[in-house]
């Protein structure tokens, strides 16, 4: 890292900082609604230093706050979850460093790190964009979450609409996935599976079963919707 | 409540081990398109079907209470590109209201 900031990494440290500060003030949102689903402080602050991926945590959460199963919670977090190793694909070329540094940079996969990286041209502003996002985040990211579970524990999560806190988090960040068409027909597909098993099946096994909706991607289609673009779209909070 | 600490252990675990798939183990070979496109597809679809499932549900049974109004009002914040934690608010406190009606 350095901290001396010349004119071309100054705008890539600045945009790091600031897509890092939104995050924060997400993860206090996560800590509140998570000790309100059922977590207490420290299962809600290791989810985010351990776990680290926003939707999954949130995902696990909402199961659990509606009377899943740890089984039920884990399918649609981890299926969530999958998606980083997509990202891992797309970032694993401009990594040539050592097993050890990788396996540390792996931890720090995410929506907003492969956007930020994935937008810069060259190697050395990549790498710059990868570790500024990486540490500013994740710090952010911890702190926000142990101060909304610290808050969250002095209210009653019913009263404060809460669950529907949970509700909102995800249509916020459903919205940047619609623009494109099979955005769309797996956003609807996903919505009526999750609806119509909701009778038949344990509770959080619909948000699984949910997943069959990605198979819309087999659609054939204009393939210029690449990966990369696809990472940045998500640039808002995921 | 279900939780409990393996939940978070075993999201832990396994949420890595998918960080470090793509980035470690598979490395720069790459997926074929079709595969990528349909994985890419994952949070569309089961932020959908949360949204919709912890709305119209209560437990095993279907059930339109505050949250849908809830619901619409985050709808509409999120489509008028307000922050999310604009978004988070405005849903929880409508809720709030109309429970407390």
């Amino acid at each position: 890292m350095k901290f001396r900031l010349e004119p071309e990494v100054r705008p890539v440290v600045t945009s790091a900082l600031a897509l890092s500060g939104a995050v924060g003030v997400f993860a206090l949102a996560f800590g509140v609604l998570a000790v309100g689903a059922g977590a207490n402080v420290w299962q809600a602050c290791a989810l985010s230093f351990f776990t680290f991926t926003g939707a999954s945590q949130m995902s696990a959460m909402t199961v659990i706050g509606t009377g899943g199963s740890v089984g039920g919670a884990l399918g649609g977090a981890l299926l969530l979850a999958g998606r980083n190793g997509v990202y891992g694909l797309a970032l694993s070329p401009y990594f040539n460093e050592s097993l050890g540094k990788r396996l540390l940079a792996a931890h720090f996969v995410i929506d907003e790190t492969t956007a930020m990286m994935t937008a810069q041209t060259n190697p050395r502003l990549q790498k710059i964009a990868f570790w500024t996002t990486a540490i500013a985040l994740f710090s952010l990211w911890n702190l926000g979450t142990l101060l909304g579970a610290v808050l969250g524990s002095a209210i009653d999560p019913h009263t404060f609409g809460l669950d529907v806190g949970f509700t909102a988090a995800y249509v916020a960040m459903l919205f940047p996935h619609l623009k494109t068409v099979n955005g769309r027909f797996a956003a609807a597909g996903g919505a009526l599976i999750s609806v119509v098993l909701a009778p038949f099946v344990p509770i959080g096994l619909p948000i699984l079963a949910a997943g069959l909706a990605i198979f819309v991607g087999l659609r054939p289609t204009d393939s210029s919707v690449t990966r990369s673009a696809t990472a940045s779209d998500n640039e808002t909070v995921q | 409540m279900n939780m409990s600490w393996a939940l978070v252990i075993w999201l832990s675990i396994g949420a890595y081990a998918f960080k470090m798939l793509g980035f470690v183990v598979v490395g720069s070979r790459k997926l074929p398109d079709v595969l990528s496109r349909c994985l890419m597809l994952i949070p569309a679809a089961l932020l959908a079907a949360l949204v919709f499932n912890s709305s119209f549900t209560s437990g095993q049974s279907y059930a339109i209470d505050e949250r849908a109004i809830g619901l619409g009002v985050a709808i509409i914040a999120a489509w008028r590109k307000l922050p999310l934690i604009v978004v988070v608010i405005l849903g929880a406190a409508t809720t709030a209201f109309l429970r407390a009606l």
